[in-house]
């Protein structure tokens, strides 16, 4: 299990929150508890599986919602 | 395509405000029915489209968000051929978003102006001896580093070589210059002012305090109480309703016009972002001004605090006692204090370096036979003499006779709070001296504040005597103080308040006092960035300033204020909104729209009053 944060561009909507929550949580090898996603300071913070997927696949379904995402991190 | 859509939405904003013109001007002024119906189509049909595809985004993920609801109803209303909602609904979506990010921006500026402050770059010193800048990610522990001057600190770590002074304002809220040299500790985040150090890397990144003290405020912005999750989950079943409310009116009544009406009002605006906009302004005005409130229960229990429990000594008092009276007797007086400050020069009692402080520069003795009599004090014998240092029961012991003057004296300074060190030689009372921790300046003015905005009980606890508690107590004013408490006893008594349903705040240093600060609905510590202050406590005041206590409470309270009028005015709106499409004739699309995005402007403005306040002193000291 490794760390992700992922910084997007301003979140203004909290139904923003709810469907990047939902986007993330459907990806297999995300652990749904750990998904936290940040409304003020625009941050996604979640456990994934490396195995499964990286990092990049979870900015892609971030941005396949319409978000841009800027940085992200993993540890 | 679909994201080119989403990014020009300020633009498709604009122009759908200059049809919409366009088709009114044409409709009213010219009478030019086509014209107007084709500028409010393209209106309509320009602004649905960023809308649409965040709602078809929306429904990917199953989740029913407003631009679902709005998209909805903007197709009715085109289906009802009513053009002049459909565009007008648009654009006000549009605008009332676009004004909602900026304004949104403005309540986060506080923490974002926090989050700045993180260094970016190193100067690190490269495998051939070179210094080279790189990114502050790739600086692990043990590396060497170079700091110019102007240059922010990177890391936390520890001076090799150079001197400087550094503004440690970002961590300890104090922007005092500090000076700093071989051996000295640097913080990330703070900036070196003049000098040029090198450094060792003893923590990198979020390990650092200032990495900590980000994270932290990160995640009380958006920490959620009892309420909010609870919003949340309404919200999230809200929406789908008004839908569903929606589909069954229009089933029942035959009516779109009234059902896609319905969709617009539902809308949950202000209701969602209410809280979160008090709760980000509120916790970015506290990091500006030292305090750390962690996240909107905190700020929730904390405004209703009934009980706020203090540590004594370090807190409400310096935590350096000093001799604060003296008195001599009899003569040879100079040899006297020498023989004393040899004695206590081998001890590492705590009033020792008082006294030692207090004699300052004498000639030292050679001291022989030290006996430490458990209770009392010390007995030596000193260039043949002999000598005892300690309390009255130590005197009697040494059968040295008190005269009347000793006797007054030492009832005399009991009464105000010392505690006593008498010294003799050869069985005389030679020295009487009053020992005492000083309070804090500006301790009494705050716990006046923190009265006036409605502290019930101050109460004060510490591990000394009963006599000096009280001396402090009455000082101070405190309703209660209780003398010869262990940290267990503390948190007893923390919990004994809690049982009886009272709000309890535990004020503390943080290190010794962490099971009170735990136990305590609010653990405010006064750490000077300390971890272990960061991590056990609520509150955290910077730089242990014990003046900032009451900002944070006044803070507390405003903001806790603050949200329950954001829920009020989400709440009022949708409850008049919906008594106009039952009870009045007036009300439709346009408007609804209208009142839920001036109303969700509102509470963003409610929210960005939290950014300016400041606890009004003027009125409390002048109470006092």
């Amino acid at each position: 299990m490794k760390k992700a944060t992922i910084q997007l561009e301003t979140l203004t909507c909290p139904s923003c929150v709810l469907k990047i929550e939902n986007a993330t949580k459907s990806l297999d090898g995300v652990d749904k508890e750990s998904v936290k996603v940040l409304f003020n300071s625009s941050k996604v913070k979640l456990d994934f599986d490396e195995e499964k997927l990286s990092v990049e696949d979870i900015s892609k379904a971030v941005t396949a919602l319409g978000y841009e995402v800027k940085k992200s991190q993993v540890k | 395509m679909q994201r080119w859509i989403l990014r020009k939405k300020n633009h498709i904003t604009l122009i759908s405000a200059i049809l919409i013109a366009i088709g009114f001007t044409s409709a009213l002024a010219f009478k030019n029915e086509a014209v107007a119906v084709l500028a409010l189509v393209s209106a309509s049909i320009l602004g649905i489209a960023p809308i649409a595809i965040q709602a078809y985004q929306a429904l990917r993920v199953k989740v029913v968000s407003i631009d679902v609801l709005v998209t909805i109803a903007v197709i009715g209303a085109f289906f009802i051929k009513n053009f002049e909602e459909s565009a007008i609904v648009t654009f006000l979506f549009l605008f009332g978003a676009y004004l909602e990010r900026r304004t949104l921006n403005k309540t986060r500026s506080a923490i974002k102006e926090l989050t700045e402050m993180t260094p970016e770059s190193a100067l690190k010193q490269m495998e051939n001896g070179e210094f080279e800048e790189v990114d502050v990610d790739e600086v692990d522990v043990g590396d060497i580093l170079l700091v110019k001057t102007g240059a922010k600190i990177p890391v936390d770590g520890t001076v090799l070589s150079g001197e400087g002074s550094i503004n440690e304002a970002s961590i300890t809220g104090e922007s005092f210059p500090v000076s700093k040299e071989k051996g000295s500790t640097v913080f990330a985040g703070t900036i070196l002012d003049n000098g040029t150090i090198q450094i060792s890397a003893d923590r990198v990144g979020e390990d650092t305090t200032f990495g900590k003290i980000i994270e932290l405020v990160e995640e009380a912005q958006d920490s959620k109480s009892e309420a909010e999750r609870f919003i949340d989950r309404f919200a999230k079943y809200y929406t789908p309703a008004v839908l569903l409310l929606g589909i069954v009116v229009w089933l029942f009544s035959r009516n779109l016009e009234l059902a896609i009406t319905i969709l617009v009002l539902g809308c949950p605006g202000a209701l969602v972002i209410g809280v979160p906009v008090s709760n980000v302004a509120g916790i970015g005005n506290g990091a500006r001004n030292g305090v750390l409130l962690k996240g909107s229960e905190v700020i929730g229990d904390f405004s209703r605090l009934d009980t706020m429990v203090f540590d004594k000594t370090g807190t409400l008092t310096v935590g350096n006692p000093a001799v604060s009276e003296r008195v001599y007797y009899g003569e040879h007086i100079d040899e006297a204090l020498g023989y004393l400050a040899s004695v206590e020069r081998e001890s590492d009692h705590p009033l020792a370096k008082a006294v030692l402080e207090e004699i300052g520069g004498t000639t030292f003795s050679p001291v022989e036979n030290t006996e430490v009599v458990k209770g009392g004090g010390i007995t030596a014998t000193v260039s043949e003499h002999r000598v005892a240092v300690g309390n009255v029961a130590l005197m009697e012991q040494e059968n040295v006779v008190l005269n009347e003057q000793a006797k007054a004296d030492i009832i005399r300074f009991e009464k105000s709070g010392n505690s006593l060190v008498l010294t003799s030689v050869d069985g005389e009372l030679k020295i009487l001296m009053g020992i005492r921790d000083q309070i804090r300046p500006g301790v009494k003015e705050d716990l006046i504040k923190l009265k006036k905005l409605g502290v019930k009980n101050l109460v004060m606890l510490s591990g000394d005597n009963q006599g000096t508690v009280d001396v402090v107590s009455r000082e101070l004013g405190l309703t209660q103080a209780h003398g010869n408490m262990l940290p267990e006893d503390k948190s007893a008594y923390i919990k004994k308040l809690i049982e009886e349903d009272q709000i309890v705040a535990f004020v503390g240093d943080g290190v010794n006092d962490s099971p009170s600060l735990a136990l305590a609905h609010i653990g405010i510590a006064m750490g000077s960035g300390s971890d272990v202050a960061i991590e056990t406590s609520d509150v955290v005041l910077m730089n242990s300033d014990f003046g900032r206590l009451p900002h944070a409470l006044g803070l507390a309270k405003a903001t806790a204020r603050n949200m329950k009028q954001n829920i009020f005015i989400a709440v009022g709106v949708v409850l008049f909104l919906l008594a106009g499409v039952f009870f009045s004739e007036w009300m439709n699309m346009s408007i609804g729209m209208l009142v839920h995005e001036a109303s969700i402007l509102v509470v963003i403005l409610n929210g960005m009053r939290l950014l300016r306040y400041q606890l009004r002193k003027n009125k409390a000291m002048k109470q006092s």
